[in-house]
């Protein structure tokens, strides 16, 4: 393992349509805990993460255990390690569950089934339905189902709380609490009681360039600085206001 | 009542030419995006090479095993093409839709002019086994063998299709792909290697229609593919793009609307009333009759 960090992204470039979107981004995520992926709606955060997997066009150097990833296709990428939960789920609505699974089950990994079923009981319960008949929660269960259910070395997770149900909400945060004490991940949230509750890092985006790297709790203590970074206001949560 | 029949099971065996052709054309454009116009080229070359085969590769011949042998040949002619396109021509322009496009008319035009130029423009007899020239009387009605050898045939293809979509790993994937195939990628799976398999099925049914358009014809001529491929893409499209079953019901549908719309009226309404039956569908279902992958 690299000294400075499991992936490392320098100088990364995405342009798109004549949109130069991601314009330089230089950004490390640890070996182990949460790296948040933070920034107002355009910022790249999304794109980022298509780019560190090559599904968008793009320059620069994505580094993954000290190997370049950046003249790989996605594909191979994944095979390194990599598991995918994308922002919009990413599921196969035509497929059943059991089918969605079963889809990513990657050769040579060892499969855990007994994981994902033990943290979505539901998704065993479900295995005979098809995914585009589950609710939206149920879905998000399902992709991060199936990016958990190889032995990944690292998990990147795009906005696994939108749309969700505040139940849901705490539900996927216990989850992806869990999971990054095993494995490190690499999270696009907007839900900054989530980010104060897993994060370790965050790193800001604004236009296409990190324009902020540290301690999540360092970022989240300092009002004026989420409000001049992200546009929104923070305050010390209650406990049962936090993933609201 | 014995018009209605020879109608029927004609305009069946009508549908099933279609069918082979557009099961194909349907899969690769719902998991790879490629509008193939030079899919009528598989399907002649499957013909030329039934054709061929039948006189000059030994155990093959114009009746029983012989014929099996014949456009087994056939078949594996338009495989082999299918995947030779994809490879060379299709795979580096995946990126490239107007380039695409281009490429397989220019492919489909110089795939009429090489038969052409090679085989002559005038059509061939075809070695049509003897038992598809006989008739079966079935309901009052003379039915040509040869109708219930097209729609066997297009019944065992669709089966055979439905069974490797819905039971096997690459069925799996192509169905997956049809949805979204950049998720597919975000997988770990190598989309690419479907690309090349749904041409592959693709290239062999189509060159399957070219031999069965043969014994259906009983010529094989140049021009045999592209004109079937018309009718092909209109049924994909009633279908829905990336769907098997939805091509199945509309080809169907749509060499029962030939076969009786010329009959009851006359020659060329036929054709015409396939046309209009592709408008209604698109302003009532724009996304065809099914649009999935099975």
């Amino acid at each position: 393992m690299t000294a400075g960090g499991l992936l490392e992204v320098a100088d990364l470039h995405v342009r798109i349509g004549g949109s130069h979107i991601l314009q330089g981004v230089d950004l490390t995520v640890a070996a182990g805990g949460v790296t948040a992926l933070l920034g107002r709606n355009g910022a790249g955060k999304t794109t980022t993460i298509k780019a560190i997997l090559g599904l968008v066009p793009r320059t620069g150097s994505v580094r993954f255990d000290g190997a370049e990833l950046a003249h790989l296709p996605t594909h191979l990428i994944v095979r390194r390690g990599l598991g995918y939960a994308p922002e919009d789920r990413g599921v196969f609505t035509a497929l059943t569950v059991a089918e969605n699974l079963r889809l990513a089950e990657r050769r040579g990994a060892r499969q855990r089934y007994d994981l994902v079923f033990e943290l979505f009981p539901e998704l065993r319960k479900r295995s005979a339905q098809p995914a585009g008949t589950l609710s939206g929660g149920q879905q998000q269960m399902l992709a991060l189902g199936r990016a958990l259910l190889n032995d990944n070395r690292m998990l990147l997770v795009d906005e696994p709380t939108k749309g969700l149900a505040p139940r849901i909400v705490t539900e996927v945060a216990g989850v992806l609490e869990r999971v990054a004490s095993a494995v490190p991940i690499l999270l696009v949230e907007q839900n900054l009681g989530l980010v104060r509750r897993i994060a370790g890092q965050v790193v800001v985006i604004d236009q296409g360039r990190v324009v902020h790297t540290s301690p999540a709790a360092s970022l989240l203590a300092d009002t004026e600085r989420v409000r001049e970074l992200l546009g929104v206001a923070t305050r010390r949560p209650e406990p049962s206001a936090e993933l609201k | 009542m014995s018009t209605v029949v020879l109608l029927t099971l004609t305009g069946l065996g009508l549908g099933a030419l279609y069918f082979l052709v557009a099961a194909g054309l349907s899969l690769i454009f719902g998991l790879a995006d490629v509008l193939n116009f030079a899919h009528g080229v598989f399907l002649s070359v499957g013909a030329y090479a039934t054709w061929w085969a039948a006189g000059h590769v030994p155990g093959a011949g114009p009746d029983g095993v012989g014929f099996l042998v014949a456009v087994a040949v056939g078949m594996l002619a338009g495989t082999v093409v299918a995947v030779v396109v994809e490879l060379l021509l299709i795979r580096p322009l995946y990126a490239r839709p107007i380039e695409q496009v281009l490429v397989t008319v220019g492919l489909a035009l110089a795939g009429v002019a090489l038969l052409q130029a090679y085989w002559g423009a005038d059509a061939l007899v075809f070695p049509k086994p003897s038992w598809t020239q006989e008739t079966t009387r079935l309901l009052g009605a003379s039915v040509p063998n040869d109708r219930f050898v097209l729609i066997g045939a297009a019944v065992l293809v669709l089966v055979a299709l439905l069974v490797f979509l819905r039971r096997t790993r690459f069925g799996l994937i192509v169905r997956a792909g049809v949805e979204d195939r950049a998720m597919v990628t975000a997988l770990g799976i190598n989309v690419r290697t479907a690309f090349t398999l749904v041409f592959a099925i693709g290239g062999a049914a189509a060159a399957l229609a070219g031999a069965l358009a043969g014994v259906y014809y009983g010529n094989v001529s140049p021009g045999q593919g592209t004109s079937m491929l018309i009718f092909a893409f209109i049924v994909v499209v009633i279908g829905g793009m990336g769907s098997v079953v939805g091509s199945a019901l509309a080809a169907v549908v749509v060499g029962l609307v030939q076969q009786f719309a010329n009959y009851y009226t006359m020659a060329g309404v036929g054709e015409a009333s396939v046309v209009l039956l592709l408008a209604v569908v698109l302003l009532l279902r724009p996304g065809g009759l099914a649009g999935r992958a099975a």
